[in-house]
């Protein structure tokens, strides 16, 4: 009986509903009218929102990359003082040997710094010397060594020759020290600005282009300091990383999503992915310095132990996106390769794994790009020692470009600033290179259906 | 309980030699029977249609019969389905080579996303049919004619399958199925998205492939199921309510139900 009568209260109900609709709408009410205004002022309000959001994205880039750049291009160059050396016998190669082993042990710091006393030979207080001698950089004897090397014949003459500034100098040419600062408050004394007036006056003071950023390790003098070794970890850890995420993160997203049944267990590994995804890195760090340092006691410091770390934390990442690429492969295909009698691992190798490779790239690229600008995780094992070697190999310790930005960041020198900036500009060139990377993968094995 | 005893009654499921069999088939979808007791046979070299209104389990009856609904969780099956005279939910039975034997054509045309040469050697290559490249060329080309495909792209069989009209994907994916030289080809609606034009295509190639395979077609069209099969089996809310000879089926039918439905009553 509740049947019936809840039947007639639908009918009832359904009655009511009829009759409004058997009204004829007036399309020309003011009512109407007034909606549609408001209809039409919302959908601009919406796009002015929009505009709003874009402009502003724009904005906060456009200012980054403005600070990051105005700040870092003078790392790029570097200041070069020119001298007069005496590439003097009795100093370089006494014995008139014309061994390289002797010429290559010589003091040629000393050459320089007799260069600049002769350059300036009123200054004879100890204090100011030393102070003479900054306006060279302490790695200038290596270029004048390996001149010599290269051309004995140097050997007794007298040259002029460009050697790369001391980095207070540097930042005096470049305009980050300003002279007109009171003395005490400022790098460089006024005795130090002459000298520098002095040598602009002669023309010895220049500016080239800094090779010397892109192919040297760390250091400890900011010019003599380089990305390189840096760059070198980080390729050797990312090569570890992908070697190692890649190939478990699409094998665990194929088995989950094409052969796992569909239980509590899956589900509840499914979850774990997921919440792995958001762990903190520092964690991932913590679990590297337990795991692979303490208990495996792998190397220090090396890439091989901060691509396993990394793995770890690009995992999650890759197995998610594969498996939206995987879902994403319509479900008609593996039904015509299963109908053909295709075998479940023929249907994914042939047909669905071709098929979610773009999504599968992406995702791994996108992982790939994230380990690439990961930093916490790598402190925890160590890959923020000073290393001013470029490693060899991914067992060498190693520090990675974003640790190296942290490094220089932290450095107290000012010069380190601009180069804190150069580094970030080539961490983010290489992210742009990824993700065009991406784009072009995607591109290239994206078909259609 | 009527309605199985009825259903027993006017099923008369034997015809002689069937290629293949359903007995007392059940089906579950986790805790839902989609099939009750279907007693069914496939007559050798006919083709036989399924009809009845959607959701009545004809499609779900097609898939049994190449064990496509292994591929679905929760799907459990009671009684026995056999290909000449064999069980195929037997589990000695390897489901793969089961499928090469039955082939399937779907609803939507699903050619791969390949060329449309490879779409048709693909069945031959992965069951390694083929010794030799001339071989293989040979197959595509028969399997091409034989879906009366062949004329219209001869010429481009480098070229992608999806670029094909509904139709020809459709008759492609009959080709592609009949390329591993299947016994029996299970149709699940093949025509439904298909235009009148492209359907009258499709239809004159069962009829014509009728006299090398046994086909098995689901179809919601009343008259195609008169115009392609010789005998139609008329299934309703997961039970088979009666199945003949098509000509009887349509004109003298022997269930209310059959009545009701083919004169347009319900469905």
């Amino acid at each position: 009986m509740t049947d019936m009568a809840s039947l007639m209260e639908d009918r009832a109900a359904a009655k009511v509903i009829s009759d409004n609709l058997r009204k004829p709408v007036d399309w020309d009410s003011p009512k109407i009218a007034r909606n549609i205004k408001k209809r039409y002022a919302a959908e601009r309000r919406f796009k002015i929102y929009g505009l709003a959001a874009i402009f502003l994205a724009l904005t906060a880039l456009f200012v980054l990359a403005g600070s990051i750049g105005s700040k870092g291009y003078s790392a790029f160059y570097q200041t070069y003082v020119q001298l007069e050396v005496t590439f003097d016998k009795s100093v370089i190669d006494p014995d008139g040997t014309g061994d390289p082993e002797v010429i290559g042990r010589a003091n040629y710091d000393g050459l320089i710094k007799s260069a600049l006393r002769e350059r300036f030979p009123d200054v004879t207080a100890r204090r100011d010397k030393r102070n003479l001698y900054g306006i060279v950089s302490g790695g200038a004897s290596y270029d004048l060594r390996e001149r010599v090397l290269e051309n004995p014949s140097l050997i007794g003459q007298t040259r002029s020759v460009w050697l790369i500034s001391g980095d207070d100098f540097d930042m005096l040419n470049k305009g980050y020290i300003d002279p007109a600062v009171p003395e005490g408050d400022r790098r460089l004394n006024d005795q130090e600005v002459g000298w520098y007036n002095e040598l602009v006056a002669d023309g010895a003071v220049d500016k080239q282009f800094h090779a010397r950023f892109f192919t040297n390790g760390d250091s400890r003098e900011p010019e003599l300091a380089g990305i390189w070794g840096a760059a070198v970890g980080s390729f050797y850890t990312l090569i570890v990383t992908l070697a190692l995420s890649f190939p478990i993160g699409v094998l665990a997203a194929i088995y989950l999503e094409e052969f796992a049944p569909k239980n509590r267990f899956t589900q509840i590994v499914e979850v774990n992915i997921n919440n792995l995804a958001a762990v903190p890195s520092i964690v991932f760090g913590l679990l590297g310095l337990e795991v692979y340092l303490n208990v495996m006691h792998l190397p220090r410091s090396a890439p091989v132990v901060g691509g396993l770390t990394l793995a770890l934390m690009t995992l999650p990442t890759i197995i998610i996106a594969s498996r939206a690429a995987i879902k994403a492969v319509p479900p008609s295909i593996r039904q015509a390769a299963l109908g053909l009698g295709a075998s479940p691992v023929q249907t994914v190798t042939h047909h669905v794994l071709p098929l979610a490779m773009p999504g599968i790239l992406t995702g791994t690229i996108i992982g790939m790009a994230q380990a690439l600008g990961e930093t916490a995780p790598l402190l925890m094992i160590g890959m923020v020692a000073f290393i001013v070697d470029v490693p060899g190999s991914a067992l060498d310790p190693a520090t990675v470009l974003p640790v190296q930005i942290y490094l220089w960041a932290d450095s107290p020198e000012r010069a380190f600033v601009e180069k804190t900036s150069a580094a970030i500009m080539v961490l983010l060139a290489f992210l742009v290179l990824m993700n065009g990377l991406a784009v072009y993968l995607r591109k290239k094995f994206e078909r259609k259906w | 309980m009527a309605a199985v005893s009825q259903s027993a009654m006017t099923a008369e499921p034997s015809v002689e030699k069937p290629k293949m069999t359903a007995r007392n088939l059940d089906l579950f979808y986790s805790d839902n029977q989609a099939l009750f007791e279907v007693n069914l046979d496939i007559a050798e070299k006919q083709v036989t249609a399924l009809i009845g209104p959607s959701g009545c389990g004809k499609s779900t009856f097609l898939r049994c019969m190449n064990r496509m609904n292994d591929t679905i969780d929760g799907v459990t099956i009671k009684g026995d389905v056999t290909l000449d005279g064999r069980d195929i939910y037997d589990k000695r039975i390897d489901v793969v080579q089961l499928r090469a034997r039955i082939g399937m054509v779907f609803q939507k045309p699903n050619p791969f996303p390949k060329t449309i040469y490879d779409n048709v050697a693909y069945g031959p290559r992965i069951h390694g049919l083929v010794n030799s490249r001339d071989e293989l060329d040979e197959i595509v080309m028969t399997s091409l004619e034989r879906a009366g495909l062949l004329k219209e792209v001869k010429d481009r069989l480098q070229s992608p399958a999806t670029g094909l009209s509904g139709g020809q994907q459709q008759r492609l994916c009959i080709a592609r199925a009949v390329a591993v030289s299947p016994e029996v080809i299970l149709m699940d609606e093949p025509c439904s998205a298909l235009d009148p034009i492209a359907t009258a295509k499709v239809e004159e190639l069962i009829d014509e492939l009728r006299s090398n395979y046994t086909i098995v077609i689901v179809t919601h069209s009343m008259q195609q199921a008169a115009r392609v099969s010789q005998r139609t089996a008329f299934f309703h809310l997961g039970k088979l309510v009666e199945v003949g000879e098509t000509d009887q089926i349509f004109t003298n039918p022997k269930d209310e139900r059959t009545k009701g439905y083919i004169t347009g009553r319900f469905g």
